[in-house]
């Protein structure tokens, strides 16, 4: 036998000695800690989740439309330009995300807003946004628009699908 | 060694430890409750953030307390290609100096910003020791926002500590060199005729934090290691610990150990903004950097200054006092009330506390040495002393407080902690470490409200403590729990360069302000392209500019013909995304460069220069989303003078 093995073997049971006498409290705590397991909630069952209207600060007393706004639609090309162009084209073809021609007949005003300010958690619950996310692979970052930049972008929209 | 010689050394060392398990004196390690105090379950925040000095890496690492986990390396003075930084034309900016681009330095101290003597989480400020620079970063952005340069000075060690409220940071001179300028030129050994010291006192814009090199003070020439402000009482006053005071040049190791005591100077530093407004000082030409990084346009620019105020102290009578301390003065410390100022001598054998009220009152009564230094008065020892702390240990380096009225001190050679009473002077405690303690960390350790709780202890050596890796071993961190009467070692960890000093503060105070994205429509960069309609390529000449942007996941353009041999090319680019924590990386293949890593909303610049004819992948480095491996392109490269066109596309566009 080597020096170094029997210097091994020794070392483990004094670590055993150790531990036997040391371990007591902490073990205790640590398995409280750990108990604590989220519960799982299955992404499809969302009772709460009203897929006509999305989830965030919108909904039909808040989101009114009425005739062409086209200042609004002007200021709603623009911030488009910057921020949802590189994914999406204004024509019903696909680019990285769904084209936007006919999103206005497709979708409640107040549900586009949500979705465009709050991405994150509809993508998680609503059905055609998961069916969406399926055939496009790439969650729709949020942009972090303003409710005026939303607003601005659901009037092009509206425009994009000839409103008046 | 015989195998029974072993084995019965086994046997003994087994019985040791098994008898530790008691609870028992200094030699009791680890506790048995460690794991679960310095355990932040998955998901979970940790306590505190500890900005950790990262030595000669030149770096910042910011690591959570109590788990020790590294949070993020902060770029600071040296290139970082992980982050771009110093590689990318905003950035280089920063890294200039009156000798040029210098990519390195060896950061060695951490001062947090202050207002009423307690952090407030805006910035923190460090010092870089070789080529003598002081920086400041944005507690926003986990970014440095600002690098001066200071003029007169050889080795920036005895800083960047702060005034109460950080109406100056401080910058003391470690080496002493002749002044800047055109009579610098003497031989060595005219050290005592001809070398100075300065301190520069550097002014913090309270709601900006611009830095500016408000004066210096020009003093004998001596080494300067540490100092720190007054506080309450004091606050008028800086402590600064000075060795060499023998003014040797050559072999300090011997030469600059002779004398019994060397100094503590403390400074009126009220009085010097006086005598400077008074327009008392002497304006002195002289050359240094001062860079500074706009977060508007995300560039950098570095700007050459000409002149500093200078005060020679040995003209004001009332402005500076050499106060003698024993051996060597490494640490030179002030606790929470003001009161105390703690001097380390990290060759003697004993911890000399002074008194502020009897500092003083020695001024009033004029209790000094007969002769003066270099024209400086030097009060009576014992006229400052409030006591010693006798046999604390061997090597005394730093003392921090734990607002309970107790002192722990580190001690190099010893390798320990100790615990004192800072009123009877009496040792409380030791602790081991595990090996050669440097600086010493509590949490608020060095302003009036110490959060306390932690200690941690930054050594030198840690021969043993880890995995071995080859000749070189990480240095590393101890985290004891300073709650109860005796110091618990509840953790070891390493850390990056050699960690010098550090502070620590409760997360609630930074994490809330931290900035997530750049907003686009705030984005000032002259190269921008906010949106794809923006992106272009742009031949001038040589140059040739292309205006790229990056989102989720694709490069437009990304196919770019009509480059030549010869062209210099800048890729711009711009990250569309708004979405916290999705950076995009850039980079080229064969470019004597790093990568880009741009944030959202920022525009960042590479810089290449194609050395061969070809087509040339680009790539985005920081994966993205599901295909970010088909988020590239290629930029082809034609012989000089070839006709092909510049032309540049995405798609069908």
């Amino acid at each position: 036998m080597k020096k170094s093995s029997l210097a091994a073997i020794t070392l483990s049971v004094a670590m055993c000695l150790l531990i036997a006498c040391g371990g007591g409290s902490s073990h205790k705590e640590q398995k409280s800690a750990t108990t604590n397991t989220p519960s799982e909630e299955p992404a499809a069952a969302n009772p709460s989740y009203d897929p006509k209207r999305g989830e965030g600060k919108f909904d039909e007393s808040n989101v009114k439309v009425g005739p062409l706004n086209t200042a609004m639609a002007a200021k709603g090309k623009t911030t488009a330009e910057t921020k949802c162009f590189s994914c999406h084209k204004t024509s019903a073809e696909k680019l990285v995300g769904p084209g936007w021609k006919g999103v206005t007949a497709r979708k409640t005003p107040h549900w586009i807003m949500n979705f465009v300010t709050n991405p994150d958690p509809m993508i998680d619950k609503d059905p055609e946004v998961q069916a969406q996310l399926e055939i496009c692979l790439v969650r729709m970052p949020n942009q972090n628009l303003t409710e005026d930049e939303a607003r601005n972008i659901l009037e092009f929209m509206r425009q994009n699908d000839g409103a008046k | 060694m015989s195998v029974n010689k072993i084995l019965a050394a086994a046997l003994c060392l087994s019985v040791t430890w098994f008898t530790s398990c008691k609870p028992k004196g200094s030699g009791n390690a680890v506790g048995a409750d460690a794991a679960a105090k310095t355990y932040v379950a998955p998901g979970k925040y940790d306590e505190l953030y500890n900005f950790v000095s990262g030595g000669f890496s030149g770096q910042l690492s910011v690591y959570g307390i109590p788990s020790g986990r590294l949070l993020r390396v902060i770029p600071v003075f040296s290139a970082d290609p992980e982050k771009g930084w110093g590689y990318s034309e905003e950035t280089k900016p920063m890294l200039n100096t009156s000798h040029g681009y210098v990519p390195w330095d060896d950061l060695h101290h951490v001062e947090m910003s202050m207002t009423d003597g307690v952090a407030d989480g805006k910035w923190v400020f460090v010092n870089g020791n070789n080529t003598p620079r002081l920086a400041r970063i944005d507690l926003k952005t986990f970014r440095t926002a600002e690098i001066i340069e200071l003029p007169n000075s050889a080795g920036n060690h005895s800083s960047p500590f702060g005034t109460e409220n950080s109406e100056y940071i401080v910058a003391g001179t470690r080496f002493s060199v002749p002044p800047d300028g055109d009579k610098s030129d003497v031989p060595i050994k005219t050290y005592k005729e001809n070398f100075k010291g300065h301190i520069s006192f550097v002014s913090i814009d309270k709601n900006t934090g611009a830095m500016d090199l408000a004066f210096q003070l020009k003093t004998p020439g001596v080494n300067f290691d540490l100092a720190r402000a007054g506080k309450g009482k004091s606050h008028d006053w800086f402590f600064f610990s000075c060795y060499n005071t023998e003014q040797a040049n050559t072999l300090l190791e011997v030469n600059a150990s002779k004398r019994d005591k060397d100094f503590i100077m403390a400074v009126n530093w009220k009085k010097a903004e006086e005598y400077v407004k008074a327009g008392k000082g002497v304006k002195q030409a002289v050359t240094y950097a001062h860079n500074t990084f706009d977060e508007a346009t995300q560039t950098a620019k570095s700007e050459m200054k000409k002149e500093v105020t200078v005060l020679d102290v040995a003209a004001f009578p009332d402005l500076v006092y050499f106060i003698p301390c024993p051996k060597s003065p490494h640490g030179c410390d002030v606790d929470p009330t003001g009161e105390y100022i703690v001097g380390s001598g990290k060759l003697a054998a004993l911890l000399p506390v002074f008194s502020y009220d009897k500092i003083q009152a020695a001024i009033a009564a004029k209790s000094f040495e007969p002769e003066k230094y270099a024209g400086v008065p030097v009060i009576k020892y014992e006229a400052a002393l409030y006591g010693e702390v006798q046999k604390p240990g061997l090597g005394p380096l730093h003392t921090e407080f734990d607002g309970k009225g107790n002192a722990y001190t580190s001690f190099f050679v010893s390798s320990e902690v100790v615990k004192w009473n800072i009123k009877d002077l009496k040792v409380l405690d030791r602790q081991p470490t595990y090996y050669s303690v440097g600086h010493l960390m509590i949490p608020g350790g060095n302003t009036k409200k110490p959060y306390g709780k932690y200690l941690i202890a930054y050594n030198k050596i840690t021969k043993d403590r880890y995995l071995p890796t080859g000749p070189e071993l990480s240095q590393s961190a101890q985290l004891y729990d300073i709650s109860g009467d005796k110091m618990q070692l509840i953790l070891d960890y390493p850390t990056i360069g050699e960690p010098h000093y550090a502070q620590a503060v409760p997360a609630e105070l930074i994490k809330d302000k931290q900035l997530k994205i750049f907003d686009i429509n705030a984005n000032k960069h002259p190269y921008k392209a906010n949106g794809e309609a923006e992106a272009k390529v742009v031949r001038q000449g040589t140059t040739v500019h292309v205006y790229l942007t990056t989102i989720r996941s694709h490069l437009t353009p990304d196919n770019i013909e009509g480059v030549q041999l010869g062209d210099e090319v800048y890729f711009h680019v711009t990250n569309l995304e708004q979405d916290w924590d999705v950076p995009h990386g850039f980079a080229i293949k064969g470019a004597n460069n790093s990568e880009l890593l741009i944030m959202p909303g920022e525009t960042t610049t590479l810089k290449w220069v194609p050395d061969r004819i070809g087509v040339f992948p680009i790539y985005c480095t920081d994966f993205c989303s599901a295909l970010h491996q088909e988020m590239s392109g290629y930029v082809r490269v034609s012989p000089k003078g070839s006709n092909v066109p510049i032309t540049f596309g995405l798609g069908d566009k």
